[in-house]
């Protein structure tokens, strides 16, 4: 046994460092004490920042001499790397912890792989907590750039941040690699940092009245921070555990919260409205869907006052013709197709060899859409919308009908079967294939043939009518193969 | 009409950007801006400046070019169809903005995007020529995420993969159905040839980089995409199919689930109800079992039920570990540590963590409980030192005793 031991258990020792985060200073005392063999519960460590908690501390603020063939302190990397963390924290305990940690290391030099380790686990908390607010003081400090006296001063940009820890020093350089460039100041509660482009130099705790109160580019951060933020998904708690409350009141963008999240519902439930297709059940029956269109006020063509019009036909048929939309004369009588361009129209399938019992008619959008003019009510196109939301009741139609041909006549009747706007001149006189198996065929719409004039409009005729042809000689193709109707 | 100010414009094209799951912003080349002429630094991971109250961070300035699309995707706010209010940015106002952003350290970088005016061509120029500003006039070293239009002209993709960290290309939906029914614009084999060319270009520049030092650097964070769930009718089987096919045939960094969200003037032929957040959840956690914890796609797809859909109310590890049961209790002071990452309860931490302490001394119980989070999770599935589960691991109610909050219903007295 040594010779002084004894003795020295009764001394206390009180080491004052120089700084709350110098860690050379911590090691250089704890090398020299672990040396002179001084137990932790010997030692009161205290900083200019942790006053000892122990009103009553006393001891000796000389510290011994180690004796000169003490040998020297072991402590493994993951002490040193580790320790450089932990003496950042603002717990006044951790200067002890770490003489603790390091004087078992002595008799326990693989302690630290130890991690169900009480003082290792201590340890590991402690630095983990540092490298949190490391990390978020990178991501949570807003410079603000302050108007500069004279015009020919470089920009200069400052912020007020309140870290946790003393941590302003060891972040130092990673806003100095970022920002190289900028004239920048990073004022806290702790200490401050100036960057002139140059040299960074440390300044006293400062207020947050010496920072400045604002920015006009904030007004544009706040517009991005809630346009950016999506209601229809809200998690609150996802957001606090990563931005907890305490950031807030520094940040320009976090006053918007409360209101941002008080309108989600809000305006999910609106978002949720607007585009309302819940249409429930599908009918199932024709009659059905004749009775429900009427009351459907799902667009705006639903709620113009007029009265929708469903198709008819043979409710067997194995050919559907698809229009657009009834007409001043359609909506007036009720039944599709049977205006000036429905006249048209029958010729033309009358002269293909069409027979009215195998072809049922109808349209892409069931209500009239149009703009009055004095006493006339000019026909509107409805939009690519209108005509998806109506979309529900023609396939509610093909269901029941379940028609082996399809005839779209017109862009918009092509939009309501394919889902996509397709340029008809370019698709016209070919079958594509539907999902149901049906087959689609296009072509233009007989009030279209109706608005030419003269020789335009004698070209159109032949073209429409040999698209009618094709269909023809199609269905009677089909029925060749046997068909179970007719 | 009356020209809007770039707050209007940032507001409508911020807006129109946010169904874009992707913000990341790590995994690139360490740089800083020391000895340049402008701003920026990237040292490996990546910093969220903000959350919102989705709980989804806001690392990057996520915006459009410009809204307007001539294209008719039925899942989008900004298809041609849409009555969405328009607009669009010029380069150099993008520029500005990104760097007056950066200055006061509210981001990381920019992640740009845009809806296809005139031609894919055209509006890949565009993107490149912001990307092209701010590396070359500002000397900007901050993080560029650039989406990639499929249909643009390779060249200009590649152009791209120069001045930014990383490129990415939705698949937008998990299967070509879905794709070919609400997206008739795009076409799968267009965006798998871009994929694939990408990976190419990326491959060939890491390996002109071995070789010679000044090689180019190609999008140095790699590629990402991103899949649209429950706007079409695939499974989370399906999901993670794709997904895996995906991670191996294009070295992807990440695959993103977006679950799909009501959107503003939706297309009729979408479905209303959004799937519950919880599925993209439990597709992020299948996808880090994945990637971190060693399991197979055909391992995650056996969590899944019997209709294709992982369980919403337990994690899929978990899920796993239920059907198994018979490969438990896995011994924590001898089993390899393959093994004691399918524990429940056992991320890749506490597994290091266990493996680090048994080269010491005999694991005990208790000593697994201060590495993790819950032992009463873990329990049923390990055997300690001074612990063994005897039947606890084959109790037919061991779910509902490990997930207690799944709505604790009173027994009946005389049960």
């Amino acid at each position: 046994m040594k010779p002084f031991r004894d003795m020295r258990l009764a001394e206390a020792f009180r080491i004052q460092l120089a700084a709350p985060d110098d860690f050379e200073d911590w090691r250089n005392a704890a090398r020299r004490m672990i040396r002179a063999d001084v137990p932790p519960d010997r030692i009161t460590w205290e900083s200019p920042a942790d006053q000892s908690a122990d009103l009553f501390a006393h001891g000796d603020r000389r510290l011994p001499p180690p004796p000169a063939d003490a040998p020297q302190p072991r402590a493994s990397r993951d002490f040193l790397q580790l320790a450089q963390s932990v003496i950042l924290h603002s717990d006044s305990k951790r200067f002890s912890l770490l003489y603790r940690v390091l004087w078992r290391l002595q008799s326990c030099p693989r302690l630290m792989e130890d991690k169900a380790d009480p003082d290792v686990r201590s340890m590991e908390d402690l630095a983990r907590q540092v490298r949190r607010d490391i990390h978020k003081m990178r991501a949570f400090v807003r410079f603000r750039l302050v108007e500069s006296v004279n015009s020919e001063q470089v920009e200069h940009y400052v912020a007020w941040f309140e870290p946790e820890h003393h941590i302003l020093r060891a972040n130092a350089g990673f806003f100095v690699r970022r920002f190289t460039t900028m004239r920048w100041s990073i004022l806290t509660p702790r200490g401050c940092l100036h960057w002139d482009g140059e040299t960074l130099q440390e300044g006293p705790p400062a207020t947050r009245a010496d920072a400045p109160s604002g920015d006009p580019v904030e007004a544009l951060w706040r517009g991005y921070y809630a346009s950016i933020f999506n209601p229809a998904r809200l998690k609150i708690g996802a957001m606090l555990k990563e931005m907890p409350r305490k950031y807030w009141k520094n940040m320009p963008e976090a006053a918007l919260i409360p209101e941002l999240i008080a309108g989600a519902q809000a305006r999910e439930a609106r978002m949720v409205k607007a585009g309302e297709q819940d249409f429930g059940e599908r009918p199932q029956s024709l009659d059905a869907i004749g009775d429900a269109i009427l009351a459907c006020r799902r667009c705006e063509i639903g709620c113009n006052g007029t009265r929708a019009v469903m198709g008819e036909g043979a409710s067997t048929a194995t050919l559907m013709i698809v229009g657009e939309q009834p007409g001043d004369t359609e909506e007036e009588q009720s039944r599709p197709f049977v205006g000036p361009a429905g006249r048209l129209l029958r010729t033309h399938l009358e002269e293909a060899g069409i027979p009215d019992r195998r072809t049922y008619v109808t349209n892409a959008v069931k209500h009239f859409k149009f703009l009055p003019r004095g006493k006339r009510r000019l026909h509107q196109n409805p939009t690519a919308k209108e005509i998806d939301v109506c979309r529900w009741w023609l396939d509610g139609e093909r269901a029941l009908v379940k028609p082996r041909l399809v005839l779209a006549l017109g862009a918009s009747a092509a939009r309501s079967l394919l889902g996509k706007t397709v340029s008809v001149q370019k698709v016209r006189g070919e079958p594509h294939m539907l999902d149901d198996g049906s087959e689609l065929w296009i072509t233009t719409h007989p009030s279209y043939l109706l608005r030419l004039q003269d020789h335009g409009r004698a070209e159109e005729e032949i073209k429409f009518a040999n698209d009618l042809r094709k269909v023809a000689a199609r269905l009677s193709e089909l029925f060749e193969r046997g068909s179970p109707q007719d | 009409m009356s020209q809007l100010s770039v707050l209007e414009r940032l507001e409508i094209l911020a807006d129109a950007a946010k169904y874009d799951a992707s913000c990341a912003s790590s995994g690139t080349t360490k740089r800083n801006s020391k000895g340049g002429k402008g701003i920026g630094s990237t040292e490996g991971m990546g910093i969220c400046h903000a959350y919102a109250p989705d709980g989804r961070c806001i690392s990057l300035l996520k915006i459009l070019l410009t809204n307007h699309c001539v294209f008719d995707c039925h899942y989008c706010v900004n298809r041609k169809s849409s009555n969405t209010r328009r607009a669009r940015f010029n380069p150099q106002e993008v520029v500005d903005l990104t760097l007056s952003f950066y200055r006061r350290n509210y981001i990381e970088g920019l992640f740009l995007s845009s809806g296809i005016v005139k031609s894919s061509s055209h509006t890949m120029e565009q993107l490149i020529e912001v990307a092209r500003i701010l590396r070359e006039e500002h000397d900007f070293r901050g993080y560029i995420h650039l989406k990639t239009i499929p249909e643009a002209d390779p060249e200009l993709v590649a152009q791209a993969g120069l001045y930014a960290d990383r490129v990415s290309i939705n698949v937008e939906l998990p299967t070509v159905a879905g794709l070919t029914r609400l997206a008739p614009d795009k076409s799968a084999p267009q965006i798998e040839g871009a994929m694939g060319s990408l990976k190419q270009a990326i491959v060939e520049a890491k390996d002109a980089r071995k070789r010679f030092r000044h090689a180019p650097k190609f999008a140095p964070a790699g590629q990402s995409t991103q899949m649209i769930v429950g706007a079409d009718a695939a499974t989370d089987t399906d999901i993670v199919g794709r997904a895996s096919t995906l991670y191996d045939r294009f070295r992807l960094r990440r695959v993103y689930y977006s679950a799909f969200s009501p959107i503003p003037d939706a297309s009729a032929v979408l479905p209303l109800k959004r799937p519950p957040l919880m599925r993209e959840h439990r597709l992020y956690q299948s996808d880090w079992l994945m990637r971190f914890y060693g399991y197979a796609p055909h391992e995650v797809q056996q969590a899944a039920g019997a209709d294709g859909m992982l369980p919403l109310d337990i994690d899929p590890k978990l899920a796993w570990a239920l059907r198994f049961r018979g490969d438990f209790p896995i011994d924590v002071n001898r089993a390899p540590r393959e093994k004691l990452l399918r524990v429940p309860g056992l991320g890749v931490k506490a597994v290091n963590a266990l493996v680090a302490v048994r080269r010491q001394r005999r694991l005990r119980l208790a000593d697994v409980g201060k590495l993790t989070v819950s032992i009463a999770k873990v329990r049923p599935f390990i055997v300690a030192e001074d612990w063994r589960p005897v039947l606890l691991t084959d109790r037919v109610d061991l779910q509902s005793l490990l997930v207690p909050s799944v709505k604790p219903t009173q027994m009946e007295l005389f049960a």
